[in-house]
C-alpha cells in the first residue's frame, strides 16, 4: 500500500499527577507517515517536544503488537480509536485524514485513576484476579497427565476465546457505567468452561464479583458498548454466562 | 583450570537430574516463612518461580516495570511450546527433544541442562492444563500438536497464535493466587536499578518506584533475575518497547559473568521495516511455516518489476518462483531452523532478488496458496464433495487456514493493509531472541552466590540457536521445576541468618550510586533525545553485529560504540524530574546499559572465530554458505567478567563444553 505523509492537529489530555487538575492541550504535527502506528505518531510528537525542550507526553505502551494490553487511549471518543478489533498500537495513521483534529484522552473511570497525562492505574483488575481468577493448583511434578481428562473441542474453543482478553480496560472506558463485567466474565467463563476450573466455579464467581464491586466499577445495563470496542472481540455471551454462574452460586452457596 | 564450575552432577545423562534432586538440601516448611526471596521480572520464568516459591511458603517479593505482571513480554510469544509427550505417535521421546535442541543450538549448549529441560517438558503441559490453560484440542477432546522448525515430529502444543499469552496468563493466575494469599508481595511499575551484595552474597536490590520516583531498598536471602533478553540493543526488534538488559547488566557489573552475548536469534519471518519512524518489528509466528512456502522470483527482472510496482506476486508463474529453502534443504524444507532460514533470506536479497520496495529491498514472500488449495481439497472430500469447483476449494481452504492462523492473518492485515489470503505475506528476518545471557551453573546460580538467573536472561539451554517453541518451555521449566529445588538447596544454609537489614553500608552505597546516576542524566542538559542515541546504537549493531559479521566490521563496531557511549553521556537530554513518572529517564537508564552490552557483544563476536548457529562470521563458511564451526578451538561457553567502565578490558573465561553422551557433528538439514 502506498504510504503518504499527513499533517494533523492533536488535542491531548495533560495532567501532572493524580492530585492535579488536567486539561486538553493542542499540538501540531507535520509529516506523519500513514504507515506509522498511532503510538509511533506519538513518539514523533514526543521527539518534537523534547527538541523544543518541552515535557513529552506520558502514555502506556509496551509490546506494540496488540497483545500485552498496556496501551490504553481514548481516541476521538472511542477506546483504541476508530478501527475495530485493534489496540491503539495496531491502529495506523492511514485511518486518519490530512489536517484532521484528533482528540486523545486517558481511560475515564473512577476505578482507573489517572497517574499522569494518558497513563492510568489499572491495578483494580489485578486485585479482581487475585480474588479468584485462578485454579487452586500448586506447582507439582505429579499432576495428572494432560490428556487424562478429554475436553470437548467446542468448550475448549469457547474457553480460549474468553481467555484471549488482554485486560486493557477498553470495556470499562467504553461503558457508560464504567462496568468491568466483560473483563470479569471473560475470566469466569474461561475457567467455568473447563473441567479443571469447574471445581471452584461457585466460589470464584462470588469472590471476583465481590472484588469488582469493591473496586468501584459500575453495574452492567446491557448496552453492549464494551463488546463493540473490545480489541479482542470478547463476546457478550460471557456476561450472560457469568450472570448464570453468579445466580446459581448465590442460591446454592453454603 | 577455569574459574567456572558448572556443577554438572556425575552419572548417566538420563538419571542426573533425578539423582541430583534427591540429594539436594531442603528447607523445612516451618523455616520457609523466615526467608525472603526477590524475583525480578514476571514473565514465564519469573511469574512461575514467584508463584511456586510462594506456594512453598517462602516470603516472596516480585517486581515488574509494567503496570501489571500480566504484561511481561512472554505474552507475545505466538506459536507454541514443545514437550516430549509423543501424543502423535511419531516416535518422539525425551531423548529426541534433547537431541534436537542440542543440535538446533549447533552444539554450543550443555548436555545436562538440555536433557533436564526435555525431561520436565511433559510436566509443564500437565501443570498448565491443570491451571486451566486452554490449549488447542482435537475433536476427540485431546490436545493437538503441530510442527516447528528443526524437528521432524509434531511436539508443539499451542493455543492458536497466542500460546505465550495463554501460558503467561496461567502463570499470572498462579502468581495472583499467591498475592491474594499474602505469600507474594507484588511491586508493579518498579524497576530494579542495582543488586546489593553483602559479604559477597546477593542480599537485595535497589528499585525505583516508577510512579513516585522513590528509590527503595529491598533485602532478601536470595535474588532471582528473570528479566528477559537483550534484543532491544538493536533498537528495532520483536521485543516489547520496555524490554531491557538493565537487571542482568547490573548483576554483571557486580560480579556475575555474562556468557555468549554474541548469540542472537534473528527470526526469519517478521514484517519488513516500513520507515524511519518505525518503533518495533512484528513477528509472524514460525508456525506459519507449517503451511506457508517461502519464495522469491527466479528472475531478477521480475523482482525489480515487483519493487517498482509494475508486477504482482500472483502474476509470477510457478516455474518462475524460487522456493529457495525447499531447493537448498529438501529434508526440512521450509521448516529449517531459524538461523538457517534467516541467512537464506538475506542471501537471496543480497543477490538482488528481494521484493520489498523499501530502502534496502529486503523482503521475501511467505505464500499460503498451495496450502489453501490442498487443505480445501481435503475438506471438500471430507464433506463428501468429490468434484469441488476451484472456488469451492479456495473457500474451504481459506476457512481451514483461518481456523489455524486467523489472528496472525488479521494482525498482518492491520499492519500492512494487505490481505494475506489474496497476496502472499512479505517477510524479512528481525532480531527476536537472545541465547546469550548471565552465566549460570546447573543450579541456575550466577557467579554471585545467592543470585539466580532464569529464562531468557540466562545463557544456559539454547546454545548458539534456539529452536522454535523452546523459549516458553525453558521459562516455565526454570520457574516451576528447577528453581524451587536449587534455590531451596542454597537457602538451607540461611535458616539461621534472620532478617537482612537494609541499613547496612552496602545498601547505602548502592542507593547512592543509583541516585548519582539519575541526577547525572537529569542535570546533563545535552541536546539529543535518548531515542536518537538508541537508534544510532541499533544501526551499528544491525549493520556490523547482525546477521553476518566480519573482523573488520566488528572492530569498527567496537570503537564506534565506545565513541557513541561518550557522546551519549555528554549530549543526551532527559527532561522532567526524578520524583515523578518519567519515561525518558527510564529509557536513558536502560540505553546506558545497552551501550556497554553492545560493545561486549561485538567483542564476543570478534573472539569467536567460527560460525555457529545465530553467530555467522563471513570468514568461516563453506562453499555453499553454510556455517563452519571450529570445535577444536571454540567448543566453549564464553563468559565475560566485568572489570570496569572500559568494556574493552572485560576478561573472557571459558567453560569447556563436554559432550559425553552424543557425538557432535556438522549440522545438516539437507
Amino acid at each position: 500500500m502506498a504510504s503518504k505523509n499527513i499533517n494533523i492537529n492533536l488535542k491531548i489530555w495533560r495532567q501532572k499527577n493524580v492530585n492535579s487538575k488536567g486539561s486538553m492541550e493542542t499540538y501540531r504535527l507535520n509529516d506523519v507517515s500513514t504507515d506509522s502506528s498511532f503510538l509511533e505518531m506519538l513518539d514523533q510528537l514526543n521527539e518534537q517536544l523534547i527538541n523544543e525542550r518541552q515535557e513529552p507526553i506520558a502514555f502506556d505502551h509496551d509490546c506494540r503488537e496488540g497483545i500485552c494490553g498496556m496501551c490504553s487511549l481514548f481516541i476521538n471518543g472511542e477506546a483504541h480509536g476508530p478501527d475495530r478489533a485493534v489496540t491503539t498500537c495496531q491502529l495506523h495513521m492511514r485511518k486518519f485524514k490530512n489536517e484532521e483534529t484528533i482528540y486523545v484522552e486517558p481511560w475515564r473511570a473512577k476505578a482507573f485513576p489517572v497517574i499522569k497525562d494518558l497513563v492510568v492505574d489499572r491495578t483494580a483488575f489485578d486485585r479482581i484476579q487475585q480474588a479468584g481468577g485462578f485454579v487452586s493448583v500448586n506447582t507439582s511434578g505429579n499432576t495428572i497427565d494432560a490428556n487424562a481428562i478429554p475436553v470437548p473441542k467446542v468448550d475448549a474453543d469457547k474457553s480460549f476465546e474468553a481467555a484471549t482478553c488482554i485486560g486493557c480496560g477498553a470495556c470499562v472506558a467504553s461503558c457508560v457505567n464504567a462496568s468491568a463485567m466483560l473483563f470479569v466474565s471473560a475470566k469466569v467463563s474461561q475457567l467455568a468452561l473447563l473441567p479443571q476450573g469447574r471445581v471452584e466455579a461457585k466460589q470464584r464467581v462470588l469472590n471476583m464479583v465481590r472484588q469488582m464491586d469493591e473496586e468501584g466499577f459500575g453495574n452492567c445495563t446491557n448496552t453492549g458498548a464494551c463488546a463493540v470496542e473490545c480489541p479482542k472481540e470478547i463476546s457478550l455471551d460471557n456476561i450472560a454466562r457469568m450472570n448464570r454462574e453468579f445466580m446459581s452460586a448465590m442460591v446454592s452457596a453454603e | 583450570m577455569s574459574v567456572l564450575d558448572s556443577k554438572i552432577p556425575a552419572g548417566n545423562l538420563a538419571d542426573k537430574w533425578t539423582d541430583y534432586k534427591d540429594h539436594l538440601k531442603l528447607v523445612a516448611p516451618n523455616n520457609r516463612p523466615k526467608i525472603d526471596i526477590i524475583v525480578v521480572g514476571t514473565g514465564l520464568a519469573g511469574a512461575s518461580a514467584a508463584a511456586s516459591l510462594g506456594e512453598m511458603g517462602y516470603n516472596v517479593k516480585a517486581f515488574c516495570f509494567q503496570d501489571s505482571p500480566r504484561r511481561a513480554h512472554s505474552i507475545a510469544a505466538q506459536g507454541g511450546i514443545n514437550a516430549a509427550k509423543n501424543y502423535q505417535n511419531d516416535g518422539d521421546s525425551v531423548y529426541r527433544l534433547f537431541y534436537d535442541t542440542i543440535k538446533g543450538g549447533d552444539y554450543r549448549a550443555r548436555e545436562a541442562n538440555v536433557h533436564r529441560l526435555a525431561e520436565v517438558s511433559g510436566n509443564i503441559i500437565d501443570q498448565c492444563v491443570a491451571q486451566g490453560v486452554p490449549f488447542a484440542r482435537e475433536y476427540g477432546g485431546l490436545l493437538d500438536n503441530r510442527s516447528f522448525g528443526g524437528t521432524q515430529v509434531q511436539r508443539t502444543f499451542y493455543a492458536a497464535g497466542q500460546t505465550g499469552q495463554q501460558l503467561l496468563l496461567g502463570a499470572y493466575s498462579a502468581l495472583s493466587r499467591q498475592i491474594g494469599l499474602g505469600r507474594v508481595q507484588m511491586y508493579n511499575r518498579h524497576e530494579m536499578l542495582d543488586i546489593v551484595k553483602v559479604d559477597g552474597k546477593a542480599r537485595g536490590i535497589i528499585a525505583r518506584n516508577l510512579i513516585t520516583g522513590e528509590i527503595e531498598r529491598h533485602s532478601a536471602h536470595a535474588v532471582i533475575i528473570a528479566s528477559g533478553g537483550y534484543g532491544n540493543v538493536y533498537f528495532l526488534s520483536t521485543n516489547a518497547m520496555g524490554s531491557n538488559v538493565t537487571a542482568s547488566w547490573k548483576v554483571h557489573k557486580k560480579g556475575a559473568f555474562f556468557a555468549n552475548p554474541c548469540y542472537v536469534q534473528i527470526h526469519p519471518t517478521c514484517i519488513p521495516v516500513h520507515g524511519v519512524n518505525q518503533s518495533k518489528l512484528t513477528l509472524m509466528s514460525e508456525s506459519l511455516r507449517n503451511s506457508g512456502r517461502i519464495w522469491v522470483p527466479k528472475k531478477k527482472e521480475d523482482a525489480e518489476a515487483i519493487r517498482a510496482g509494475r508486477m504482482k506476486p500472483t502474476e509470477i508463474s510457478e516455474e518462475n518462483r524460487d522456493y529457495y529453502l525447499e531447493r537448498r534443504y529438501p529434508a526440512f524444507g521450509n521448516l529449517v531452523p531459524r538461523d538457517v532460514a534467516s541467512r537464506a533470506a538475506k542471501e537471496r536479497c543480497d543477490a538482488g532478488f528481494g521484493i520489498e520496495a523499501n530502502e534496502t529491498n529486503e523482503g521475501v514472500y511467505l505464500d499460503f496458496s498451495s496450502e489453501i488449495r490442498s487443505k480445501g481439497k481435503q475438506a471438500a472430500f471430507a464433506k463428501g464433495e468429490h468434484a469441488p469447483s476451484d472456488e469451492r476449494i479456495w473457500q474451504l481452504g481459506k476457512e481451514w487456514v483461518e481456523s489455524k492462523y486467523g489472528n496472525l492473518f488479521q494482525m498482518y492485515e492491520k499492519i500492512t493493509d494487505e490481505n494475506p489470503y489474496e497476496t502472499p505475506m512479505k517477510i524479512y528476518p528481525a532480531v527476536h531472541y537472545t541465547m546469550g545471557g548471565v552465566w549460570v551453573d546447573y543450579n541456575l546460580q550466577s557467579t554471585i552466590p545467592g543470585c539466580f538467573v532464569a529464562g531468557e536472561a540466562n545463557f544456559s539451554d539454547h546454545g548458539a540457536n534456539r529452536l522454535g517453541a523452546s523459549a516458553l518451555m525453558q521459562g516455565l521449566a526454570d520457574g516451576y521445576f528447577v528453581l524451587p529445588y536449587t534455590v531451596s538447596d542454597y537457602l538451607a544454609n540461611e535458616i539461621r541468618t534472620g532478617k537482612i537489614s537494609t541499613d547496612s553500608p552496602e545498601f547505602e552505597q548502592a542507593e547512592n550510586e543509583v541516585r548519582g546516576m539519575i541526577n547525572q542524566f537529569l542535570n546533563n542538559n545535552g541536546n539529543r533525545s535518548v531515542d536518537h542515541f538508541h537508534k544510532r546504537l541499533g544501526h551499528i549493531m544491525w549493520n556490523k553485529v547482525g546477521m553476518a559479521r566480519n573482523e573488520q566490521g566488528l572492530q569498527e563496531a567496537i570503537s564506534e560504540i565506545a565513541a557513541l557511549k561518550e557522546e551519549f553521556r555528554k549530549d543526551v537530554f532527559v527532561p522532567g524530574s526524578a520524583d515523578e513518572l518519567n519515561p525518558e529517564l527510564e529509557k536513558a537508564l536502560r540505553v546506558a546499559d545497552f551501550m556497554d552490552l553492545g560493545q561486549l557483544m561485538a567483542q564476543d563476536a570478534l573472539q569467536r572465530k567460527e560460525s555457529c548457529g545465530g553467530h555467522f562470521r563471513e570468514e568461516y563458511q563453506d562453499a555453499e554458505g553454510e556455517t563452519l564451526r571450529d570445535d577444536e578451538n571454540f567448543k566453549f561457553a564464553g563468559a565475560w567478567e566485568y572489570t570496569g567502565d572500559n568494556i574493552s578490558n572485560s576478561v573472557l573465561h571459558k567453560e569447556e563444553l563436554k559432550y559425553e553422551f552424543i557425538t557432535i557433528a556438522a549440522r545438516n538439514y539437507k
